[in-house]
């Protein structure tokens, strides 16, 4: 019976962040600190022609100009990349900072002022005068559509059985075609680095999500051993996927603080972070559907296509999860990408997938439109027995539990289906659901526990919390598995001189870091009974190290807690202060002979004021079928967040880009539009746990990102059914309904 | 902290950061009744991961400069200010560039880290302290206005040893996750519960000529509508500050689906092939 695991359990780095103590990049100090301030270009294509900075470098306080006329190169691009959400490795392509006059995209860097303060660095950023040799470029995704490839990496998409004749002879069809346009992940925490040489030796405070692959970054850029450099990140303020590459700012810092000999500190402005790490991409997408009458699906037809940039090849894998969702035996999910004159886009949380099904779910429910089926009813008919892709069966897969328990919580039955039937007042109101899908990924990870005589542990791995509670969780599973109260457990992360974690993206962190904690408590525990056996006497002479426990302070038998050593003497008799064990956690070979999936179904309530076009959620049930819940508390505040990124991008996320200039016009908070208090309203999440034995030992999921696939679907459906307009491309601004 | 000119000053562990090293309180409020959870230490909860980074810094603060680092010719600010003002309590004269921002100078001056910089120009709410009692916006402050003014940061929220309610009811609540915004979220809320108290009006109270002095979530989240939280904890941080205005607790949202629940849904649909 576990004591903490499924528990509610406050974080343990709550006080540090609400008294403020909790400690994000910018914030560490270094002696003789100096300030960077970068200067962005202003042309979306072509060369630097000539770069001024007599003025600048006049300025009071001023230490020194980078340009790509003096900034040294920085060495072989080495680091490797992580790609959720299929895990495969791929090559560093990414920009780097005045290593040429070349311009790729409008505001990039073209020069870094190093000052005595900030004032000083922002204020002579200013009187840095560049002029271009601007060429014609292309920013707009639409302009290049035709243009669009298969990307390399990958196998190019095969269609399952014929899905063509199929979509010709299906008696009921609808196509239809869906935009998402740019958006940014906008992380409260601007993205910041603080670089410290001794020697050859470099430490780096970052906002990161992944310490080891900026440490091979930084030690390839600059020729020297990963050992000498320490990449440390305690705190993210928020990351969603924008720091899951090591981006542009941690090599150019280094770079300045290595030139000027001194500590320099970057901090991104809210501008910068727009061109400073990635965005989602500008996707466009096709979907054909063809059904029996019955419901069943005959034929599905998924293209999508969206943006890289001219330098670096990225594609979200859009139509990923198409292949899995539904059972239909011909089926064509092609993904392309074009390029454009813009930087290149990145991971932005659930993506692909969110993306994805933000077009599949609104196809199926105009699907059920024409067929005239209720929504929630289609997506049973054609629910998955088995994984449609591979014919594999599911490690676990409650969705039907969700679909069911999540209607009844909602009140679904009560739901008139035709559309502009429901009101509030004069309000409208629309029901929409939708199913949320992501992977069960794991990938290697490493934990060191070390546990100590006086009956506290101490664990470490180079892991990140970027807010899901990563502290907290593995300090439970290391509690419950070493049988100590949370209190005695230190969980240290964020140092690339810990051992080996993966970045935190993909919902991936307490699957892969928690199953090394497990497995490092595990040889704990094995190590005890090692010395325990020692003893002829032992009362635990003869046992197996899978049928003992620890336990307050006890290696005892499971079955027979009466036959027990206490821990502390054991090891005060063998001379033993502590124990350390590290342990790296892999993916079992049983994987491989199912499909490990994560589901939930999502229903969303809307009430739109048909005067003005305003829409607001009022009610999110979130339906999660996830495995096993380790911290239900930080788990539902996931899956809150998964509603609130859902209002965001389908009512009001939207990078605009002046596609004259290749410019874009809302770099800032004020005109980029993210969720705030006044929009979100009821969110509830009700668990379903599966016992899953296959996805790892603890038989955890993943659900940052779940949390969030299924949400704006089910928003575009609800306005459906609230107002009778479908609104395909994103965002569903007020205008849009009017 | 003493009246502090010397902007290079070393970090030191204060006597909370020392104490640490000797407890780690309880982190759990399992069935923990409210009165004993507002009770928890201010110290539980800041690991010694914290202090080990304390370490580190120490460690570089100690390092002096090497022979041929780069330093300004004129590094001096020109059009310097000084201010006297009280932060936190504590008298605090400060030499500024003019153009240096409340926030900056808690940050870059002061060691007073927990006021966060998220935009800069007033769009986020991150950078919110208390003025004279009223909340502002740091990152839009010029320091050279403060002169007099007594500024609360949320390093100041918290009394000795014990954490201010909002400080315990985020906890709570689970209001926050990657933290970011939280100190600009607790001000903020402090500050609002003030206005409140005083009979503010907001832009959805329904009738301006009666002063509201009790809040409805609605004015919750209208009144907090300038803090931006992008992990989105919003209905936490708005239980937080109902509990603390009215006492009033906020009934978890979440369940685990128990297994009658499971067995039932599981036969329904082996009768009925339906929604």
């Amino acid at each position: 019976m576990a004591r903490y695991i499924g528990k509610e359990i406050n974080r343990v780095d709550g006080v540090a962040k609400v008294t403020g103590r909790a400690k994000y990049a910018a914030e560490f100090r270094a002696p003789n600190l100096a300030y960077g301030f970068i200067v962005l270009g202003t042309v979306a294509k072509g060369t630097i022609k000539s770069i001024d900075t007599r003025d600048a470098e006049a300025a009071a306080g001023v230490i020194r100009i980078f340009t790509h006329l003096n900034a040294p190169k920085l060495g072989p691009k080495a680091s490797h990349e992580q790609a959720p959400p299929r895990a495969t490795e791929e090559q560093d392509k990414s920009f780097r900072a005045l290593q040429s006059d070349r311009i790729f995209f409008n505001m990039q860097p073209v020069a870094l002022v190093v000052a005595e303060t900030y004032e000083q660095a922002r204020y002579a950023a200013r009187l840095v005068k560049v002029s271009y040799n601007a060429e014609k470029h292309t920013t707009d995704t639409e302009a290049v559509r035709d243009r669009g490839r298969f990307p390399s990496q990958g196998p190019p998409p095969k269609p399952r059985g014929n899905p063509e004749e199929a979509m010709k002879i299906a008696p009921v069809k609808i196509e239809a075609e869906y935009r998402i346009p740019i958006e940014h992940h906008n992380p409260m925490e601007p993205h910041a680095a603080v670089a410290v040489w001794q020697g050859d030796r470099l430490t780096m405070f970052d906002k990161s999500q992944e310490v080891y692959n900026v440490r091979k970054h930084l030690a390839s850029s600059f020729n020297i051993p990963e050992a000498n450099v320490q990449v440390i990140s305690p705190y993210v303020g928020g990351a969603f996927g924008s720091s899951l590459r090591p981006n542009y700012y941690p090599a150019l810092t280094a770079m300045a603080a290595r030139e000027v000999r001194r500590p320099v500190k970057i901090v991104y402005t809210r501008t910068q972070m727009f061109t400073g790490h990635g965005h989602r991409p500008y996707t466009i997408q096709k979907v054909a559907l063809g059904a029996e009458r019955s419901g069943k699906l005959t034929a599905m037809v998924h293209e999508a296509l969206h943006n890289t940039s001219t330098f670096e090849e990225f594609s979200d894998n859009t139509t990923g999860f198409t292949r899995q969702v539904y059972a239909c035996p011909n089926l064509y999910a092609p993904q392309r990408i074009t390029n454009t004159d813009l930087s290149t886009p990145t991971w932005m949380r659930a993506p692909g997938a969110v993306s994805g099904m933000f077009a599949l779910e609104s196809a199926m429910d105009e699907l059920a439109y024409a067929l005239k089926i209720d929504p929630l009813e289609l997506r049973l008919i054609n629910y998955a027995e088995k994984d449609p892709e591979s014919g594999k069966p599911f490690s676990s897969k409650a969705l039907r539990e969700c679909y069911r328990l999540g209607a009844e919580k909602f009140g679904w039955k009560d739901r008139k289906f035709e559309p502009r039937s429901m009101r509030d007042g004069r309000l409208l109101v629309g029901w929409g659901t939708a199913t949320g899908i992501w992977g069960a990924f794991q990938m290697p990870a490493t934990a060191r526990i070390t546990f100590k005589a006086n009956g506290t542990a101490h664990v470490a791995s180079a892991t990140s919390d970027i807010g899901p509670g990563t502290y907290t969780v593995i300090t439970i599973i290391a509690a419950e598995y070493l049988g100590l109260k949370p209190e005695q457990v230190e969980f240290e992360l964020g140092d690339s001189n810990f051992p080996r974690a993966p970045a935190q993206g993909g919902s991936w962190t307490t699957a892969s870091v928690g199953s090394a904690v497990h497995g490092a408590a595990l040889a704990i525990t094995a190590r005890l009974l090692e010395f325990a056996n020692r003893d002829a006497n032992s009362p635990l002479r003869g046992a197996a190290a899978a049928d003992v426990e620890m336990l307050d302070g006890r290696l005892q038998l499971k079955n027979d807690t009466a036959r027990f050593v206490n821990t502390a003497e054991l090891m005060k008799r063998n001379g033993l202060g502590e124990i350390t064990e590290t342990f790296e956690a892999k993916p079992s070979q049983e994987r491989r002979n199912y499909a490990t999936l994560a589901h939930g179904a999502q229903f969303i309530e809307v009430k739109v004021d048909p005067d003005i076009g305003q829409v607001r959620v009022t009610r999110a049930i979130e339906v999660t079928a996830c495995g096993r819940i380790i911290n239900p508390k930080a788990s539902h505040s996931q899956e809150i967040g998964g509603v609130v990124w859902g209002i965001g991008m389908a009512l009001q996320e939207a990078t605009e880009i002046d596609h004259r200039f290749g410019r874009i016009m809302n770099p800032n908070l004020q005109h980029y539009h993210v969720p705030v208090h006044a929009d979100v309203h009821m969110i509830e999440t009700i668990f379903v746990e599966e016992d899953d034995t296959v996805v790892n030992p603890l038989g955890v999921k993943g659900m940052g990102e779940l949390g969030m696939v299924g949400i704006p679907a089910a928003i575009a459906n609800a306005v459906f059914h609230a107002t009778g307009k479908r609104i395909r491309d994103l965002p569903i601004t007020p205008d849009k309904l009017l | 902290m003493e009246d502090n000119l010397d902007e290079t000053s070393q970090p030191e562990l204060s006597a909370d950061e020392e104490a640490l090293v000797k407890e780690m309180p309880a982190l759990t409020d399992v069935g923990q009744a409210r009165r004993t959870f507002l009770g928890q230490s201010l110290t539980s909860g800041v690991g010694l991961f914290a202090l080990m980074l304390l370490e580190k810094e120490q460690a570089l603060a100690a390092l002096s400069a090497p022979a041929d680092a780069v330093f300004a010719p004129a590094a001096a600010p020109e059009n310097t200010i000084r201010i006297a003002m009280k932060v936190n309590g504590a008298a605090k004269t400060l030499e500024l560039d003019s153009r240096v921002v409340l926030l900056d100078a808690l940050r870059e001056r002061l060691e007073l880290t927990g006021t966060k910089k998220g935009c800069d120009q007033g769009q986020c709410g991150a950078c919110t302290v208390l003025v004279d009692g009223r909340r502002v916006l740091s990152c839009l402050t010029l320091a050279a206005t403060l002169e007099g003014r007594e500024v609360t940061t949320i390093e100041g929220l918290a009394r000795g040893e014990q954490l201010h309610p909002m400080q315990a009811a985020f906890i709570k609540y689970d209001g926050f996750q990657c933290g970011y915004c939280t100190p600009g979220q607790i001000c903020s809320a402090v500050g609002l519960l003030e206005e409140a108290r005083r009979g503010e009006a907001s832009h959805v109270t329904e009738n301006v000529t009666v002063n509201t002095t009790s809040l409805t979530d609605e004015e919750i989240r209208e009144r907090m509508s300038g803090n931006i939280c992008r992990c989105g904890a919003y209905p936490g941080i708005v239980a937080a500050i109902k509990e603390v205005h009215s006492g009033k607790e906020t009934a978890r949202t979440w369940r685990f689906v128990n297994d009658d629940e499971l067995a039932r849904v599981r036969k329904e649909w082996q009768t009925d092939e339906t929604v």
